[in-house]
């Protein structure tokens, strides 16, 4: 595993051109705020429900180029779904962080070309910065906030 | 004054490993330095020929024991021009200034009294006084840096002005910026404002790398650290003028910090050993005192030297790069070896992981100064740091990294 395998074209096209990239969005529900205070990276995160699903998703926010990445081909893999579903996926992608085989590689779109940040533990936290936004988003959601701020340990 | 740091670095076993099939280029002494073979055989003989408890046994394994940590202290002290009875020791610098925090500020200050502090402190020299501050209500000041990362002593008069200032918390080298202030002057200024004034200094940047004389500062306190001159981890020093530390509480009570213990009363020992609670490091104590001895045999102006040349020309060669910023000053009259720079485009960790494959390790993040990080407006930086085992071999390796960063990912 190099460092080119981490870097690999898909992960650096989401960073040079992320997708859904955006300070604002239409119809906010939902606003969270997630920062990883060791590296200090920062991101906001913003949703739209419409008929139980994810319309719309977009985040901002600064970070290195695995965390902006991830969240960039999260967005992509996310839209459009029931929110318990993008929680599931969520689940599937966390524990392919974890080393294990995703359930749902198709399903995770570019979010499976994260698969080998599994190796570089120091990296783990930077991927799965956006899909745990977007779950905190959906559960803020469920329990009827509008806003909510997570700072994330080691 | 020259060192001869091909020599030097056969001293140090870990610089001797390669990572990612290269030279270990380490450029993270700020974080914590490397540990030369001298610190390592007084802290190995301690536990395989005496190891015993000190000041307490009877018998010669224990008088052994006791004049290895005794005599580290002797040792610390002098390389540092202090008092033995003010040489404390601690775990580190973060629990150096909580002894001070606790026994001496939170006993000291209150409503209407001023803590001075700066922008550029490390988390260790500002957690303490905003946790206090919460219980006690004083207020805090900050002395703002110039645009080059230099304390701004054009400020400080009106800082002190009105009198109230009691107790001055500064770092003598920042961790991030590099910068030397001049703290020495600041003390003096600070007990002319209000003669009652302690001065605290965070000297964990600075010890390491330049000949410190605590009696010449004139400060009360003066917290360092191990690991970072060349010893190990888990022990730390607090100098303390003893007339200062004589009126103050103990932080930690039990074992070995008293003289007497009756059901209805205590006696607290004698300095230093009033501050020094229950069984301490000995072995890393014993290394810290081998480290003191291992900076005196090379010299410190002569380390002082050697990094100011060296960080000049690790200066030169990042200003000879497109897109990189330097933080802090480029003067290295007034700079110490901590070198903090940002690549447009590419973050801090990206770049870190980058040099990693170049065998150059620097760390990257906000290294424990967020009040600074929102002063310079980024998240983080990277940061390359030098020490005595470092020359301008290390410089390429460093340079590549950066432009292999900088091409990747902001091309």
């Amino acid at each position: 595993m190099s460092l080119e395998d981490l870097y690999q074209e898909i992960i650096l096209d989401h960073y040079r051109k992320p997708k859904n990239r955006a300070p604002e969005l239409a119809d906010e529900d939902v606003h969270v705020h997630h920062s990883n205070p060791l590296c200090g990276d920062e991101m906001d995160l913003r949703i739209a429900v419409a008929d139980g699903k994810l319309d719309g998703v977009v985040f901002d926010g600064e970070g290195c180029s695995i965390s902006q990445a991830s969240a960039s081909a999260m967005t992509q893999a996310v839209k459009g779904r029931e929110l318990d579903d993008v929680l599931a996926l969520t689940e599937d992608f966390r524990l392919m962080m974890h080393g294990d085989e995703p359930s749902r590689p198709d399903d995770l779109q570019d979010g499976i070309a994260f698969q080998g940040v599994a190796k570089f533990p120091v990296r783990v936290k930077c991927a799965l910065l956006g899909w745990m936004a977007v779950k905190d988003a959906i559960e803020t959601y469920q329990s009827g906030d509008a806003t909510h701020s997570v700072t994330h340990g080691e | 004054m020259t060192i001869d740091v091909p020599t030097i670095r056969k001293d140090f076993p870990t610089l001797a490993r390669e990572v990612h099939d290269t030279r270990l280029v380490y450029l993270d002494s700020a974080a914590s330095s490397q540990t030369p073979r001298a610190v390592l055989d007084v802290m190995d003989e301690y536990y395989e020929r005496y190891r015993s408890n000190v000041h307490r046994g009877v018998y010669r394994l224990a008088e052994e024991a006791t004049d290895l940590f005794e005599g580290a202290r002797h040792k610390v002290a002098a390389f540092t021009n202090a008092p033995v009875e003010g040489t404390i020791f601690t775990k580190n610098s973060t629990e150096a200034i909580n002894l001070v925090a606790y026994s001496y500020v939170r006993r000291r200050l209150g409503e209407g009294d001023v803590l001075l502090t700066t922008h550029m402190e490390h988390h260790a020299n500002i957690v303490p006084w905003l946790h206090a501050q919460q219980d006690l209500g004083f207020e805090i000041r900050y002395i703002p840096l110039t645009e080059d990362g230099r304390l701004d002593m054009d400020a400080v008069p009106a800082l002190l002005d009105d009198g109230r200032v009691s107790f001055l918390a500064v770092s003598h080298v920042s961790n991030v910026l590099g910068t030397i202030n001049d703290v020495k002057t600041l003390a003096a200024q600070a007990r002319d404002a209000n003669p009652g004034c302690r001065v605290l200094v965070d000297g964990s940047q600075a010890v390491p790398h330049l000949a410190v004389d605590f009696r010449d500062l004139g400060v009360d306190f003066y917290a360092f650290t191990g690991h970072k001159m060349c010893g190990p981890t888990g022990v730390g020093v607090l100098l303390g003028r003893p007339e200062v530390l004589e009126t103050m509480p103990p932080f930690l009570t039990g074992g070995e910090m008293i003289l007497d213990v009756r059901l209805d009363g205590v006696t607290w020992n004698e300095l230093p050993h009033k501050f020094e609670a229950g069984t301490m490091m000995i072995a890393e104590v014993g290394g810290l005192g081998a480290a003191c001895d291992y900076l005196t045999g090379i010299g410190m102006d002569a380390i002082r030297e050697h990094e100011k040349q060296l960080t000049a020309k690790a200066l030169d060669a990042l200003a000879g790069l497109d897109d990189v910023t330097v933080h802090g000053p480029t003067d290295v009259e007034v700079r110490g070896g901590a070198v903090s720079f940002a690549v447009d485009g590419v973050h801090p960790h990206d770049i870190g992981a980058m040099l990693d494959q170049e065998g150059v390790c620097v760390r990257v993040g906000h290294h424990c100064a967020k009040p600074l990080m929102r002063v310079l407006g980024v998240n983080a930086t990277a940061r390359a740091s030098f020490y005595l085992y470092n020359d301008a071999d290390d410089l390429p390796p460093l340079v590549r990294g950066i432009e292999r960063a900088r091409d990747f990912f902001a091309r």
